[in-house]
């Protein structure tokens, strides 16, 4: 496909970033924010979507709810009866408090003057109360990034949900480690007109958060969510992007699916004259079980086995809009699918722009087209399932269908690995929305003030300058702050400098790294305690600083022991290096005898091939010098 | 005009004639805001608050508001009357509610949790019990259980048998868990003979919320009034943290053992008298010593509140004997230490009270466990200056029993004997190991 021309397409972009803080202990109680992985004991809960004044359900909340599922905590060392559910929240946490206020005072905002805790239903199961915690503490503001001007909108602070640990049909299971962990949220105003662009803001936004050196690092501490339109279009809302570089192209893939939406409903409403009510009198589900009674379909032949039942219903003059690619592997038709195995529960739907297919022969769709009355202009869509399934799933294809004719159907969707992203729940409506009434009221006062001046992030330019009077070069310095682990490598600085240069530690965060990713290395499970771990031992002389890509880059592919690992590669001692280069010039004599001086790179090449990542070259290259004085020459 | 602002914030209120509900536009330190004007609960006075489009409420200080400008008067909320029906006949279980959070509505602007337990309302909430019982429900009164009395106790005890009266298989009654064990302990000393359980039920997480436990209290609480066989007051409430089973306990057995988990009720020198499974929609009965249904229902409910509650500890003073003597107080329970001790100094005090004919009955603060005077001399002093231990009684039911007793009789050696009389099982004379809870040090040690 080719690229759309953005301008054109009035493409608007807003983010939200969410950013785990590094506090002491929790939102809304004493626990500490660390992840941890040991449980000492477990709850089964349901939740259950309580009544607004009006009696009207949050339909994001009833959704949740009608999927019926149980929910299962497992509880680590760090969680109390608070995230339990069992106890009120404790005062909020100043410190995040503090945190969160030095940042919207550099983001130019302007704070509240009482910050007032929220209830926002949740009710996936993610927060035990069914609720997540949250409260705005400033509001405007802007981020400049390339000269552009890129508006705040809201600062919030909030409590981080429980992880998941595994989700199957009937319950959910959570582990209560991240439950209740500070996160900053940054809303910008839609004013990015790019998918570049939006990765730059969002950069821009990440590097200003590490500059406190308050947020956690690490996979899952900062989250993306998008809220993209274009022209015509609705905000659609995508959540949990975790890698920045993906952003870009889930703003393409999102713009160009709601373009493609706009092309079908004018194809449909404008060319092909199909009316709502047109379709409502076609929707006629029929029961096509028999035709599929020796079906060679396996998926088809597995579900009627369990006493499934065939349904089908003709759309009228749809021909190709169920193929109709959307985006790079997904089709209307698949689209439409995930409604289906959201909302209902069944595994999807065949339709007539890709059948014959999946073992069903073209014998079978040609029966189906003749008991559903289908011509060459109209389309039809096959479901397989337990009746009331079936009911649900007929019922959410009818309804999705139709929206076809109006455009694009408010939503949220969940971004994939591969920068597309399918349907995640329809978006939840202002009902969910209510006091926290078990926290007063907490007014921004001077000790907030005082506190947040602690937390000040500092500007890129000075932070460079710091970076360069440590001794980086200016490319390293740059590096260094344009990366996550800016503040790793200030905590590494503070504990290892000056014995550990300030620039040697700055290569191995980033130089070394990019040298075992660029050998095909796995980057993802050198943690910030291994290369703190590197360091270290370059801090106790156990090993040389040249052996660490290669210890990185063993650990990267082998996924060995890193204790055991460093052992191969620790440093020799000066004697039993000195004990090598005589056995080498013992071995070599005659070459010395034979060349003199010129002799010294193949006694360098020998020896290096010996203590190569255990000793630098340049120690080597010394004490060889030193010790072939002793030998005489020709 | 506001009801909920004062001081500055409401004399800028006034200033710009604007009220509770109106949606303004506020100009502050460059920045415009747009927001309905909230109902205050702030503890400041300069404190406007706002809720934005978002839903957020945030506050704002007068003082640096630069500009405001009405944009649309708010609406005068109507507060719809719930109206109070007669209780239909063919109910067959009536729910009676007497306030607290077990099934109240929150008010999403404000935050404020209201009651909200008309029959349509409970149903609207938890379309299940149809499937369980004919349900009707009644709001006698919508009182917090901190602010409850023993004259609301008696209206309860009469609503009761009136339920129970008109066909009723059972009868559930809503109440805040506070102060729910004190009028569990009246009603089962009132109300002394009955057609079908009672079941006292509440909720320790409000029901506003979607973690709520009022949901299963209140749902197994009615299958257990309309099939449980037995019938007396009971307490249903969760038995564990998780959303698994509730447990029935007997009124005047159970205490709440905790502030704020959903099994904070917890039977005490007893085991409950069933398990309710919440999934499964079964009642499990535990034992089969429960007083069995009666052909009519006779109520009884007399207190008289001239009694007290005396926790003794080390230091205190028998002056406070001569103070409530004064008071006129007629009967006085003993929260003493271990196997039920004061100080000997207390010796002459309760001498002289007893001898005045006022009854001292001695209870134990250790809660678990049964008194025994005799094992020390302490204990054998105080029985000749006429206390009289109480056996496993817990200090709150002895005292509401006390009441009840006090109510009935003056003559200080009948109010002894019938403190004494086991009525509703308030009395276990046999205690057997499992009726301990036991810590889980073990798992939480040293993870």
């Amino acid at each position: 496909m080719t690229e759309l021309d953005y301008s054109k397409l009035g493409l608007k972009v807003g983010l939200e970033i969410h950013q785990q803080l590094n506090t002491s202990h929790k939102l809304f109680c004493n626990c500490d924010t660390s992840l941890n992985e040991t449980f000492h004991a477990s709850l089964e809960r349901y939740l259950r979507p309580s009544f607004s004044e009006l009696g009207e359900v949050d339909i994001a909340a009833l959704f949740e709810w009608q999927k019926g599922k149980k929910y299962v905590y497992k509880l680590p060392k760090n969680s109390c009866l608070v995230e339990c559910d069992e106890e009120p929240p404790h005062l909020i946490n100043e410190e995040a408090l503090g945190i969160v206020t030095a940042i919207a005072l550099s983001l130019h905002s302007t704070l509240v003057d009482e910050v007032y805790v929220m209830r926002k239903t949740v009710i996936d199961g993610s927060n035990t109360s069914g609720f997540q915690r949250t409260a705005i503490i400033a509001l405007g503001g802007y981020i400049e990034v390339d000269g552009n001007k890129i508006g705040i909108q809201t600062i919030a602070l909030e409590e981080d949900a429980s992880r998941k640990i595994s989700d199957n049909k009937d319950e959910i299971v959570y582990n209560l480690d991240r439950l209740g962990v500070p996160l900053i949220e940054i809303s910008t105003a839609p004013d990015i007109h790019t998918p570049e662009q939006a990765e730059k803001v969002a950069f821009a936004i990440g590097q200003l958060l590490r500059m406190t050196g308050k947020v956690k690092r690490g996979i899952g501490t900062i989250r993306q969510d998008l809220n993209v339109s274009i022209q015509g279009g609705v905000k659609t809302e995508i959540k949990g992007v975790q890698r920045l570089e993906l952003v870009p192209e889930i703003i393409r893939n999102e713009a160009r699916r709601q373009y493609e939406l706009l092309k079908i409903k004018e194809e449909l409403t404008q060319r092909r004259g199909v009316t709502k009510e047109l379709i409502l009198e076609n929707y006629k589900p029929t029961d096509l079980t028999s035709i599929f009674a020796s079906t060679n379909s396996r998926l088809v032949k597995k579900e009627l086995e369990k006493g499934a039942l065939v349904y089908g219903v003709k759309i009228p003059k749809f021909r190709g809009i169920f193929g109709w690619e959307l985006m790079k592997n997904r089709r209307f038709g698949t689209e439409v699918a995930d409604y289906v195995r959201v909302l209902s529960g069944l595994g999807g739907l065949f339709h007539s722009d890709e059948l014959p297919n999946y073992g069903i022969s073209k014998e079978e769709v040609d029966k189906v087209k003749k008991a559903l009355n289908v011509s060459e202009e109209d389309a039809f869509v096959l479901v397989v399932g337990d009746k009331a399934r079936l009911q649900l799933a007929l019922d959410t294809i009818r309804d999705r269908i139709l929206h076809a004719l109006e455009g694009i159907p408010k939503e949220t969707r969940a971004a994939l690995e591969d920068g597309t992203t399918k349907f995640m729940r329809p978006q939840p409506g202002s009902a969910r929305m209510y006091p926290e009434t078990d926290i007063p009221p907490r007014k921004i006062d001077s000790k907030i003030i005082e506190l947040a001046k602690n937390f000040m992030p500092e500007k890129p330019e000075i932070k460079l300058k710091k970076f360069m009077d440590l001794g980086l070069s200016k490319e390293l310095a740059t590096a260094m702050l344009n990366s996550t682990k800016i503040d790793l490598f200030e905590e590494l600085v503070n504990k290892y400098s000056p014995k550990v240069s300030p620039s040697v530690i700055a290569s191995v965060l980033e130089v070394n790294l990019k040298y075992v990713k660029s050998k095909g290395g796995d980057i993802s499970i050198i943690t910030d305690d291994v290369l703190e771990y590197m360091i270290k031992l370059l801090y106790e002389d156990k090993i040389s600083k040249d052996s660490i890509p290669e210890i990185l880059l063993e650990y990267s592919l082998t996924k060995e022991d890193i204790n055991k690992l460093v052992e191969k590669y620790s440093k020799i001692s000066d004697e039993q290096l000195e004990k090598i280069v005589d056995q080498v010039i013992q071995e070599n004599i005659r070459i010395i005898e034979e060349k003199g001086d010129k002799a010294f790179n193949v006694i360098m090449g020998k020896v290096m091939s010996k203590v190569r990542g255990k000793v630098e070259g340049k120690k080597v290259a010394e004490i060889i010098s030193k010790r072939m004085k002793n030998y005489p020459r020709s | 005009m506001s009801e909920t602002y004062a001081g500055k914030a409401l004399d800028f209120l006034k200033k710009f004639n604007l009220q509770e509900g109106d949606t303004i536009e506020l100009t502050k330190n460059g920045l415009i805001l747009k927001g309905i004007i909230m109902p205050s609960y702030s503890s400041s006075d300069d404190i406007l608050v706002i809720k934005l489009d978002n839903g957020y409420n945030i506050g704002i200080s007068v003082d640096s508001i630069s500009e405001v400008k009405l944009i649309k008067r708010g609406e005068k909320r109507e507060e719809k009357k719930t109206e109070e029906k007669a209780v239909k006949d063919k109910s067959e279980v009536i729910i009676i509610s007497t306030g607290g959070t077990i099934v109240s509505k929150i008010e999403y602007d404000t935050g404020a949790v209201r009651p909200a337990l008309t029959t349509e309302e409970i149903l609207k909430f938890m379309p299940e019990i149809n499937e369980i019982a004919k349900i009707d429900a009644k709001v006698l009164f919508s009182i917090l259980s901190e602010n409850m009395k023993p004259e609301y106790w008696i209206k309860i005890a009469n609503e009761v048998k009136n339920a129970l009266d008109k066909g009723a298989k059972g009868v559930v009654v809503a109440h805040g868990t506070d102060t729910m064990a004190y009028t569990a302990s009246a009603l089962a000393f009132s109300l002394k003979s009955l057609t079908g359980p009672v079941v006292m039920v509440g909720s320790q997480r409000s029901s506003d919320r979607p973690s709520s436990d009022a949901p299963i209290n209140l749902l197994t609480s009615v299958l257990v009034a309309k099939d449980a066989p037995f019938a007396e007051v009971t307490v249903n409430m969760h038995g564990e943290s998780s959303d698994t089973y509730t447990l029935v306990h007997r009124g005047v057995k159970v205490r709440k053992m905790h502030t704020s988990r959903r099994d904070a009720f917890q039977s005490v020198n007893d085991i409950p008298l069933a398990k309710v499974y919440y999934r499964e929609r079964k009642i499990e009965i535990l034992r089969d010593d429960y007083i069995r249904k009666k052909d009519a229902n006779e109520v009884d409910a007399k207190f008289d509140p001239n009694v007290f509650l005396l926790k003794y500890y080390p230091g205190l003073s028998p002056d406070i004997i001569d103070y409530l003597m004064n008071k006129g107080v007629k009967g006085i329970i003993v929260e003493g230490t271990g196997l039920g001790h004061t100080s000997s100094e207390f010796y002459n005090a309760f001498k002289k009270a007893t001898k005045d004919g006022i009854f001292v009955g001695m209870t134990s603060q250790c809660l678990f466990g049964r008194v025994n005077m005799n094992v020390y001399t302490t204990g054998r002093l105080l029985q000749e200056a006429g206390v009289v231990p109480l056996e496993d009684m817990l200090p709150e039911t002895a005292l509401v029993k006390l009441m009840w007793v006090l109510a009935h009789e003056t003559d200080l050696d009948k109010v002894k004997e019938l403190m004494l009389t086991n009525f509703v099982g308030e009395i276990n004379p046999i205690h057997v190991p499992e009726m301990y809870p036991r810590w889980y040090h073990d798992r939480i040690r040293l993870q």
